[in-house]
């Protein structure tokens, strides 16, 4: 794998405010990378200096070998970026808008058509094209931010909350065209959807104050959670009180706890690390039946929460 | 050299997209045409030159120009393109030197469209082209000048009624600083070094000697340096407000 992006340390302070403090981390080709954090983390601040839009007070950004201080432009070049809320030149059509971001990156004659159809077949613009980009749905308003960032097919790909505000059907094309695009790319995309990272990612970084609070799988942050691979097993309604007792009583069981589900079922739930086959059996020598069987998923947002409420609480000195 | 000419076309295009184009030329044209006419006597003078034209040019731009450079950065950072703009492989220069050739050469277009005041007066007497054309290009670079400094300013602000009125401001002193009004009140107290500075520093000044059918180089240069050096720190504005 080779490292695209490349964080070393990176702090931004506004002021007495620190944005982003001493982040340090790299993103590969292939990898999706999905930046939690609550509104306000550092997120944006910390893909604005990736972009080259802002600059660090102190550490070093390289995008494929390129510092970003030092040098703009190259950086530039390799990046396509999402700005948050996609903003364009709401007075330009969009052919006009896609064309002048084709040659700014340097594309002309029918290099530069053959990129603008790519990026307006890509993202289904064809219907929009000659209408002026204000008058258009937030949903267009977004793909057509989009089309460019896609438009020079770069190496590095960032993008601030790309899915905000559209509809699910719209949400939907983002991510697959996020998924086609993955295997030959570094990708980085924030978010507060957790679906998204479920749905597009195959690493997440969350954040919170500016601190790089976790990093690994989705399915490594779920592993987190309180609940996860707890065994939730329901039995017959009359039978629940005597199948808590039994279970309680088996070896290394600590608590049983009882949840009422919103269909009304009432549910057992037993602590990670039970075998399943002993609790059955040990339920079948009571003749208590067993009608469902699950293994609890933990919740991502149970994760986040933990860890960035913590985080939060660390930050304020009064709470 | 590209990157500045594909900019400059992508102004123009923004310009002529809206009603700003047409509006500006419409407003300066009737106003410059007006302000000769009925305050310059353009007729009732019975001579054949365009004095009465150029003179007001200074104050037209003061109310013009300010209306047109305040767009230029203000709205970009009040709309969040110039996070687009700014993260395009072009250099800071290439983005302030386009934008201001784009609004340079609209003000120049709308000047062009003045032409028929040359032609009348050519029809209606016998006047020295020489000191009109002069009087052209001297206008022309004082617009630059004003738009330089309104580019800067409107670096400096989201907000286009403050880059506005700060940019009018500043362009106001700069003109005013070579009436006698102005040097009077120097003159009482500062030594004569610090008085012909300030009387060297006034748009109207330099105008003033183009107007006369005298295209002095030190004139042309002190325009372009204006312009040069308001661009300049029109760049290090974009750039120092990235690194805060």
């Amino acid at each position: 794998m080779s490292t695209m992006i490349e964080l070393d340390h990176l702090t931004k302070r506004f002021g007495a405010l620190v944005a982003v403090d001493d982040i340090s981390m790299s993103v590969s080709r292939g990898e999706v990378l999905g930046f939690l954090g609550p509104n306000g983390a550092g997120k944006s601040t910390t893909m604005k200096i990736v972009a080259g839009f802002l600059e660090p007070t102190s550490g070093i950004a390289k995008i494929c070998g390129h510092d970003v201080t030092v040098d703009p432009v190259a950086v530039k070049r390799r990046i396509g970026y999402l700005p948050e809320g996609a903003p364009t030149y709401g007075d330009m059509t969009p052919i006009s808008y896609l064309g002048f971001i084709a040659e700014i990156r340097g594309f002309d004659g029918a290099e530069k058509r053959r990129r603008v159809d790519m990026s307006v077949e890509r993202l289904g613009l064809e219907r929009v094209l000659r209408q002026p980009i204000e008058t258009l749905s937030k949903g267009y308003k977004r793909r057509v931010g989009f089309a460019q960032a896609i438009l020079h097919d770069p190496e590095v790909l960032i993008m601030d909350e790309p899915t905000d505000g559209l509809d699910p059907n719209q949400k939907r094309l983002v991510r697959s065209l996020i998924h086609e695009m993955a295997a030959e790319k570094a990708i980085v995309i924030s978010t507060h959807i957790l679906e998204e990272v479920d749905a597009v990612c195959n690493r997440v970084v969350m954040i919170a104050g500016g601190r790089l609070l976790a990093d690994g799988t989705p399915a490594s942050l779920r592993a987190r959670a309180k609940d996860h691979n707890a065994l939730l097993l329901r039995v017959v309604p009359d039978k629940v009180e005597a199948a808590r007792v039994k279970i309680s009583a088996i070896d290394g069981v600590s608590t049983v706890e009882t949840v009422t589900r919103r269909d009304g079922a009432v549910i057992l739930r037993v602590p990670a690390g039970t075998n399943a086959a002993t609790v059955v059996a040990a339920l079948g020598a009571e003749n208590i039946a067993v009608e469902e069987l699950m293994n609890e998923v933990g919740m991502l947002d149970d994760v986040f929460y933990d860890i960035t409420a913590h985080a939060a609480h660390r930050e304020n000195p009064y709470a | 050299m590209r990157n500045v000419w594909i900019i400059i076309k992508r102004e123009t295009l923004s310009y002529f997209a809206t009603p700003l184009a047409y509006v500006f030329i419409v407003i300066f044209l009737a106003l410059s045409g007006a302000l000769a006419f009925f305050i310059g006597r353009f007729m009732s003078r019975e001579q054949a030159d365009l004095i009465p034209f150029f003179d007001y040019h200074p104050w037209l731009y003061l109310l013009l120009i300010p209306a047109i450079a305040m767009r230029l950065w203000a709205e970009e950072r009040k709309t969040g393109t110039i996070e687009n703009l700014m993260t395009l492989p072009i250099s800071t220069v290439e983005a302030v030197v386009g934008k201001f050739l784009a609004a340079w050469g609209f003000t120049g277009l709308a000047l062009a469209l003045t032409f028929p005041m040359w032609i009348s007066v050519n029809v209606l007497g016998d006047p020295d082209n020489g000191v009109i054309l002069a009087s052209y290009i001297g206008s022309l670079f004082m617009a630059g000048a004003f738009l330089a400094i309104g580019s800067c300013i409107s670096a400096l602000t989201k907000n286009q009624v403050i880059a506005f009125i700060i940019s009018a401001t500043v362009c106001f002193l700069f003109t005013m600083a070579g009436l006698e009004l102005v040097l009077n009140f120097f003159r009482l107290w500062a030594p004569d070094l610090l008085v012909d500075t300030i009387a060297s520093l006034s748009f109207l000044t330099h105008f003033t000697a183009v107007t006369k059918g005298v295209i002095e180089l030190r004139d042309i240069i002190y325009f372009a340096s204006m312009i040069a050096v308001w661009l300049l720190a029109n760049v290090v504005v974009v750039d120092v407000r990235k690194a805060a």
